[in-house]
């Protein structure tokens, strides 16, 4: 159902409606705060806030943005004011997203990645790599997790990503780099240990 | 006329995942799509990422439980009492 659908039925007072609706961006909505603020219980507190933000702005909501960019807007900027984390500092050096360990001197493979295309058309491997993937996602370091879960998970706009994160494009840019290849690595190593039936 | 440079493997994958977002300069562009004709391992890894990409699309939070949308909707009801007093 459209995000429209549901918010009238929201205004119209429906608990089912607005339970969807939460269903839908809680998880997205948690990890953007908690990239602001220092615990859980916290992130917590500022994420009912929002939700209350939201209701009591619902009727004045016009959709001129869509409204989960415009529901963690408003997550983004009470959590910087809840937030006592210090500004970050994104570390910019250079990036090697796969382990040097795999090429040769002339920097030329020594160790290639095998295509997981096919196996990913089975649906057990697939499910396992889902897993794999899910797993990666949840141990990345905070600041590479948030920029995955806006940019590919929620499918944000990297500028979107980046406003919201206070971050300039290209330090996104690194950390989703980092971040995806982070994820590639650990579901290329699963996939590597075989079928489950062999 | 100046000649694409040639770029290794190691290089190449570095520039993955700004080709993806379609944020490499025009130059950095060219470099990686030359080395990628001629190079199966870099085409396979830039494939995997594509997957990566596709698999986090997919992606259902898990984090989201029961308890935590019930003490929203909780939120929610109060909401509207207070709205309707």
């Amino acid at each position: 159902m459209e995000d429209q659908v549901l918010i009238k039925r929201i205004l119209e007072g429906d608990r089912d409606a607005f339970a969807d609706l939460v269903q839908r961006y809680n998880a997205g909505l948690t990890r953007l705060v908690r990239y602001y603020v220092k615990t859980d219980a916290t992130a917590q507190d500022v994420v009912q806030d929002t939700w209350i933000a939201v209701l009591r702005g619902l009727s004045k909501f016009e959709g001129r943005s869509s409204f989960k960019t415009w529901l963690f807007r408003i997550g983004a900027n009470l959590a910087r004011k809840t937030g006592t984390r210090e500004r970050r500092i994104i570390p910019i050096d250079p990036i090697d997203p796969v382990s040097s360990a795999r090429f040769n001197e002339g920097g030329m493979w020594s160790d290639p990645p095998a295509p997981f295309t096919e196996i990913l058309e089975d649906r057990l491997a697939n499910a396992k790599a889902l897993e794999a993937c899910r797993r990666a996602l949840a141990d990345l370091p905070l600041a590479q997790q948030t920029v995955v879960t806006l940019r590919d998970v929620e499918g944000l706009s990297t500028k979107e990503v980046s406003q919201l994160l206070e971050l300039t494009d290209a330090n996104t840019r690194v950390l989703l780099h980092r971040g995806r290849a982070k994820i590639r690595e650990i579901v290329e190593d699963e996939l590597k240990g075989g079928y489950p039936w062999q | 006329m100046a000649m694409t440079k040639d770029i290794s493997c190691h290089q190449a994958v570095a520039l993955v995942s700004d080709y993806l977002e379609g944020a490499l300069s025009w130059r950095d562009r060219r470099r990686l799509e030359h080395h990628l004709e001629g190079c199966d391992a870099c085409s396979a890894y830039l494939d995997q990422m594509r997957e990566i990409i596709l698999l986090c699309g997919v992606v259902t939070p898990d984090d989201l439980s029961a308890q935590a949308v019930a003490r929203l909707v909780d939120v929610f009801e109060k909401y509207q009492r207070d709205a309707s007093t």
